[in-house]
């Protein structure tokens, strides 16, 4: 199963390195991993997906944990997030091709960012379910090139407690009504 | 408070920092790009240079020292093969989690990625084998990383720190400023266990009919042997030891069952398939001592106490973790048990073990036996001098029949199983302990590996007692290769080729002997261990086709145990 894995690590030459070479040494799999700048600069953010065993994703969890340049391990599996990814995918056309490509962009709620004679190019937002649809719907097209950013993820806001305890309140008092 | 701070070089930096920290020893070896901090060495004082033959003998020497003291051993070296030399040492202190500080040059910065020359990227190198490891970029930086390489090398699961050094860094000059403390947001050992797990371990510990304590190297390396005697001693517990945990509880008292695992003893390996409870403290269920791991203690309830929760359901899968300080937790651990186990029936069994398959060796045919020189060496030093062992089977024969009593005095190489260490870890350790005798404990192969570092060892007149134990064969192998491999001795026998060790050691001036016969045996030990001029070495030229028995085939479950080679009459 697929795992996806965000990261804190020290915004540090070699912190990515050291993620990456526990895998490799560790033999685990990366199915993407991508990394950024967060919203204080000396702290960047992994977003690693995985794969594995539940048992496999727990030491993977522990071996990142204990490597000294990372601040915090969220295994985002099943949590509440949002993930994305974004595509950059160059297809060719031919006379009366075109259009259709263009409306399935649009379908796919994109924008075409790139055009000559021969190719368009899309930019394509979401998660990596919808981006492996758009590829496969532009499959018959003639894709010449594509690249994946990899997939980004953030665990969505946690309602305040506050919000929650009025609405059971109200609630209750509905049912009593 | 003083608020004028100094300017200072990088190279005066590294060595106050030192100071700070304590260091009482270096091993290293100079070479271009650590030439200023060289330069500076030559007026220092407050601690002392060891110049090695090896850089790998530096590591090897370093751990030596970091097992015998609990400190941090020391390294430098200079960039490139300075650096790369020392990569098996610092494999083998990651495996065995030694705290050691690997100081090594670097080309100057505005060079790194020339490929210039004697240039290697130690950092890019080291860090699978490291816990962590430093490119010190610019001199504002050194007095912090060295402060932090210090800090992680020797709390939480000890490890060894690389500090690599480019060269215009330790030219240049900055104000120093040494911090107080070290905060690193992404590290923070946990010293103290989860109560209600520990509380929970208690019961299980009263509760249970066959328990079993597996002790680890964490026991001794967090300083917890006495937590661990009480411990075992108030509830009549059974201690089996791993390797590298010898020496964390006496083995002469009745209630040690000696090493488990591959070369364990019979009845500590039918302790563990038995035990209804299992506590493992400080130990990693490594595959030396589980065997097969379906197998391993398998209706036994499982505790598993460590400080790394990496090791928690690694490799076997436990009922109760508890991730801290095992000295701590130990301790807690005593405190909460309020009702002995009744274990009359248990003891019982396991005396019944004993009785059935005691570690023996034939003597009959009045040759010499390794077996027999450890066991004359444990009598003769009543299990209380330092051992530093080789990788093979002279390693296992001192497991089996040296009765280790105190911590700390057992020093080998485990995890990694690096032949040659011995003689540098010995160095190293002696240069520490000066009130208990040093014995160098080596097989002819692994002693070939290092044994440059015999111009270490007589330089500074150690009093190291080195006893190879020379089967002309490289053993373990060999009984392999006897076992497994069809008798096909390939490249194992040495007898063509090895040297006359009396004469090596004669050519660096250290006193040597040679010894075949078993009634020498006594007498020369007697002599050695008497001898405190310098170095000493004695040749034991032992039976070549003897084997550690018993053995666990790898990946096979302990109860496939081989006891003894099977008589030839026995076969048919």
């Amino acid at each position: 199963m697929l795992h996806v894995i965000s990261a804190l690590v020290e915004n540090k030459f070699g912190a990515f390195n050291r993620v990456v070479t526990m895998f490799s040494a560790k033999g685990y799999n990366i199915h993407s991993i991508s990394i950024g700048e967060t919203e204080d600069p000396t702290i960047s953010r992994m977003t690693i997906v995985t794969e594995g065993e539940d048992k496999v994703i727990e030491q993977i969890v522990k071996q990142l944990n204990r490597l000294i340049d990372t601040i915090k391990i969220i295994d985002l599996t099943y949590q509440p997030k949002v993930q994305r990814e974004l595509l950059l995918i160059s297809v060719g056309y031919q006379k009366g091709t075109r259009s259709e490509i263009i409306d399935i962009c649009e379908i796919f709620r994109g924008n075409v960012v790139d055009i000559n004679n021969k190719t368009l190019m899309l930019e394509i937002t979401g998660p990596p379910e919808k981006i492996d649809a758009a590829i496969n719907v532009l499959e018959p097209y003639g894709i010449k090139e594509i690249a994946r950013s990899g997939l980004v993820a953030l665990r969505r806001g946690e309602q305040s407690r506050k919000n929650i305890k009025e609405e059971t309140e109200t609630n209750k008092v509905g049912e009593l009504k | 408070m003083n608020t004028k701070k100094k300017n200072m070089t990088g190279a005066d930096i590294f060595f106050e920092c030192l100071r700070r920290e304590g260091v009482e020893y270096i091993f290293g070896y100079p070479g271009g790009a650590v030439l200023k901090i060289y330069e500076r060495l030559y007026d220092i004082d407050f601690l002392k240079h060891i110049l090695v033959r090896h850089e790998q003998g530096a590591t090897h020497m370093a751990e030596g020292y970091a097992k015998a003291t609990g400190k941090v051993g020391v390294v430098l070296v200079t960039s490139g093969p300075g650096a790369t030399n020392t990569v098996t040492g610092i494999a083998d202190a990651y495996m065995d989690s030694v705290p050691i500080v690997v100081f090594t040059g670097q080309v100057p910065t505005h060079l790194i990625g020339n490929d210039a020359f004697q240039e290697a990227d130690i950092c890019g190198i080291t860090r699978p084998i490291t816990k962590h490891n430093f490119l010190v970029r610019d001199i504002s930086e050194l007095a912090t990383t060295i402060k932090q390489a210090f800090y992680i090398a020797s709390t939480g699961r000890p490890g060894p720190v690389v500090v690599d050094l480019p060269k215009n860094v330790i030219n240049s000059i900055t104000e120093f400023n040494y911090p107080e403390k070290v905060e690193l947001r992404g590290y923070k050992p946990r010293i103290y266990g989860h109560q209600n797990q520990i509380k929970k371990a208690a019961m299980m510990i009263q509760k249970s009919k066959k328990p079993l304590l597996y002790v680890g190297g964490g026991v001794i390396m967090s300083g917890g042997h006495r937590e661990l005697y009480l411990l075992a001693k108030e509830n009549n517990l059974p201690v089996t030891m791993t390797l590298q945990g010898l020496g964390a509880f006496p083995g002469t008292d009745p209630q040690s069952l000696g090493m488990l695992g591959m070369h364990g003893t019979y009845w500590a390996n039918q302790a563990v398939n038995n035990c209804d409870l299992l506590i493992s403290l400080g130990a990693r269920f490594d595959d030396r001592v589980t065997g097969k791991v379906d197998t391993f203690a398998k209706n036994a309830y499982k505790i598993h106490v460590d400080i790394d929760p990496t090791c928690i359901d690694k490799n076997v899968i436990v009922d109760l973790p508890i991730v801290g300080d095992v000295k701590h937790v130990m301790a807690e651990l005593a405190a909460e048990i309020s009702e002995k186990p009744d274990l009359t029936e248990w003891w019982e069994q396991i005396e019944t073990w004993k009785q059935e398959c005691p570690l023996e060796y034939d003597m009959s045919d009045g040759r010499l036996r390794a077996q027999y020189v450890i066991e004359k060496l444990s009598e003769l030093t009543n299990g209380d001098a330092v051992v530093v062992t080789d990788v093979g089977q002279h390693q296992m024969w001192v497991a089996q029949y040296y009765k280790f009593n105190h911590p700390r005095t057992n020093i080998t190489s485990g995890g990694l199983g690096t032949m040659g260490f011995a003689l540098p870890a010995a160095i190293g350790a002696a240069f520490a302990i000066k009130d208990k005798p040093i014995l160098c404990i080596t097989g002819d192969g692994g002693f070939q590996m290092n044994m440059q570092e015999l111009a270490t060892a007589a330089y500074h007149k150690l009093p190291i007692k080195i006893f190879i134990i020379n089967n002309s064969f490289l053993g373990m192998v060999r009984q392999w290769q006897e076992l497994f491999h069809a008798e096909k001795y390939s490249f194992t026998d040495l007898s063509d080729s090895n040297p006359d060790f009396v004469k090596l050691a004669e050519a660096f001036d250290i006193k040597a002997y040679s010894v075949s016969s078993i009634s020498d045996v006594e007498p020369v030990l007697k002599e050695a261990l008497s001898y405190n001029d310098g170095p000493i070495l004695v040749d034991f030229k032992v039976v070549k086709e003897d084997m550690v028995f018993p053995i666990v085939p790898a990946g096979a479950s302990i109860s496939d145990m081989i006891i003894r080679r099977l008589d030839p009459k026995e076969m048919f």
